[in-house]
């Protein structure tokens, strides 16, 4: 018994094994493919590249240049890291004010927040990139308002739900002690509210980090970010170099797999605990 | 302290409500009133009444998305969910480089959408090339390749999802049955899976609405070709509003519509767990 069950294992991990390449295939395509001549990836994308197809990092050098990659890294970096900071930041103010005062206006509010978590992006799309053109928040500062706006519902949600386990009293003695609320809320309460934090960042890092949409038509004829860079160079032009697309695929995929590699277990946590509570 | 705090309300939630007027109550309210309007630009609405969503109803796009999407839904949500499952069950038997495999089968879910669509759209193509077709021949092949594309993206994180409700199970729960005289068979089905069903509510919501407002992958794989029939719901919206000249208030109105489904879904799903919890 002990015996048939260790063969039965090794059947399952050449399975899994099998499995697990075929799950890299795509990946390695593009970036094989990324290493052809533009004109040779289309008609024969199973390919490996040989003397006449190499085309060295010819894709890449023009790849980078055609949609100025650096450039979109930048707004992308740029954008991410400040929406993520100000959701943080003040999502959890605001999610520890409406938990411990209780009154009409925060329970509006909460209810509020946690209504527009249902609510998709197409509904408000348009109107949304109307009331960010007057208010000129069609930039890489002003998207970052747009942001914390939409992403306060899930952001408040999961800072009140952690925050109402915690017990009151601390905070009362700490206030009692001398503190102002400020001083409470960044030497006692949001130390305590970490392992939320990491996880709100994790999960809002993603969706600002990979959206497309959302900043394609609030900045996008000005400020290309990742994707839309990837985009402009499919539609761009009237015949799509398929070497540069290639070469830029992959170098969008490298920062994401190093920042997976680097935070396995913060983003597993988090897309698990956001998971549970989204 | 709650007197105190009070008065704090101007340092610790005004930023985030101005911002919050900003990008979402006044653009949603807007929204809903211009799903009743004839306009171009904001300022020169004029109120027609339900005339959009009747012509939202009547546009054959719309409805041609509507059951793309729906098809699309239940397909990728039970494919999804089984295969997850699968893997998660493989996962947890404590077989040789469980955590390679589970790091390798994740990842596809934090890539974007839009790269996402242009990898899968190089590979599809590469083998409807020796067909002499690609993608966009039919929407038969866009369906497909969606589904295809929506499960190597989501299974993994289903998967992380059905390993901790696995993992949850009390090991003596499992071993009670097995001294019983359960086969492997009858302790799945009567034990393992009866306990993992706070898990497949989870993951069924999530994959189903994930699917249902899919739309960077749906545009960069196929942008709706042949002719929008395959574009699904959120992708028909978007090319009401900005590749149509004349159809922004239809394009509201199928947002109202899409909101009220999103929001029909999450509202089941909010019953669901709030019963499950009253028997736990």
């Amino acid at each position: 018994m002990e015996h048939s069950g260790k063969r039965f294992n090794t059947i399952l991990f050449v399975f899994l094994l099998i499995l697990f390449f075929l799950f890299l295939i795509p990946i390695l395509l593009v970036l094989v493919n990324s290493f052809k001549g533009q004109l040779f990836i289309s008609n024969a994308p199973f390919a490996l590249p040989d003397a006449t197809t190499f085309s060295g990092i010819d894709n890449y050098v023009n790849g980078v240049q055609k949609i100025d990659f650096f450039r979109a890294f930048g707004y992308s970096l740029f954008i991410t890291v400040f929406s993520v900071a100000a959701i943080i930041l003040f999502t959890s103010m605001t999610a520890w004010y409406i938990t411990r005062v209780k009154s009409p206006v925060t329970s509006v509010l909460y209810y509020l927040f946690v209504f527009s978590m249902v609510v998709p992006f197409q509904m408000v799309m348009y109107t949304m990139v109307k009331v960010a053109n007057v208010l000129r928040l069609d930039n890489p500062f002003g998207i970052i308002v747009i942001y914390l706006g939409f992403g306060a519902g899930l952001s408040v949600f999961m800072f009140s739900g952690f925050i109402k386990s915690v017990p009151v009293d601390i905070e009362e003695s700490s206030v009692i002690d001398g503190c102002s609320p400020i001083q409470t809320f960044f030497l006692i309460v949001f130390p305590i509210l970490r392992p939320t934090a990491i996880t709100v960042a994790i999960l809002n890092a993603m969706w600002v980090w990979n959206d497309f949409l959302l900043p394609y038509l609030v900045i996008g004829t000005k400020f290309r970010t990742i994707p839309i860079a990837i985009q402009y160079l499919q539609g761009g032009y009237g015949s799509r170099d398929m070497g540069a697309l290639m070469a830029m695929l992959v170098l969008s995929i490298i920062p994401i797999i190093v920042f997976y590699l680097t935070c396995q277990k913060y983003i597993i946590k988090g897309v698990l605990a956001g998971a549970v509570k989204g | 302290m709650q007197k105190t705090l009070k008065k704090y309300f101007a340092v610790f939630a005004l930023p985030t409500v101005i911002a919050f007027v900003i990008a979402f109550l006044v653009p949603f309210f807007m929204g809903v009133y211009l799903s009743f309007a004839k306009f171009t630009t904001v300022t020169n609405a004029k109120w027609v009444g339900t005339d959009n969503y009747v012509r939202a109803f009547s546009d054959s796009n719309f409805l041609n998305a509507l059951g793309f999407t729906a098809k699309f839904t239940v397909v990728s949500v039970i494919a999804i969910n089984v295969l997850a499952f699968l893997l998660a069950l493989l996962l947890t038997r404590g077989i040789r480089g469980t955590n390679l495999f589970r790091t390798a089968f994740f990842m596809p879910n934090l890539i974007g959408g839009i790269v996402l669509g242009y990898i899968w759209q190089l590979l599809i193509n590469g083998v409807l090339l020796n067909f002499g077709v690609d993608i966009t021949f039919d929407a038969s092949y866009g369906f497909w390749g969606l589904v295809v594309l929506m499960n190597w993206q989501m299974i993994g994180y289903m998967m992380i999802i059905y390993i901790a409700g696995i993992q949850n199970i009390p090991g003596d729960v499992i071993e009670a049955a097995q001294i019983d005289g359960a086969t492997p068979r009858q302790t799945l089905l009567y034990v393992t899976i009866p306990l993992v069903m706070p898990s497949v509510t989870i993951c069924t919501f999530l994959t189903l609405t994930n699917s249902f407002k899919l739309f960077d992958q749906n545009f960069a794989l196929t942008g709706g070709a042949p002719a929008r029939q395959s574009a699904m719901l959120a992708l028909d919206i978007f090319n009401s509003f900005y590749g149509r000249m004349g159809y922004e208030g239809v394009g509201q109105a199928k947002a109202v519509v899409f909101f009220l489904l999103v929001a029909g879904i999450a509202l089941v799903q909010l019953m669901l767990t709030r019963s499950r919890e009253v028997e736990n």
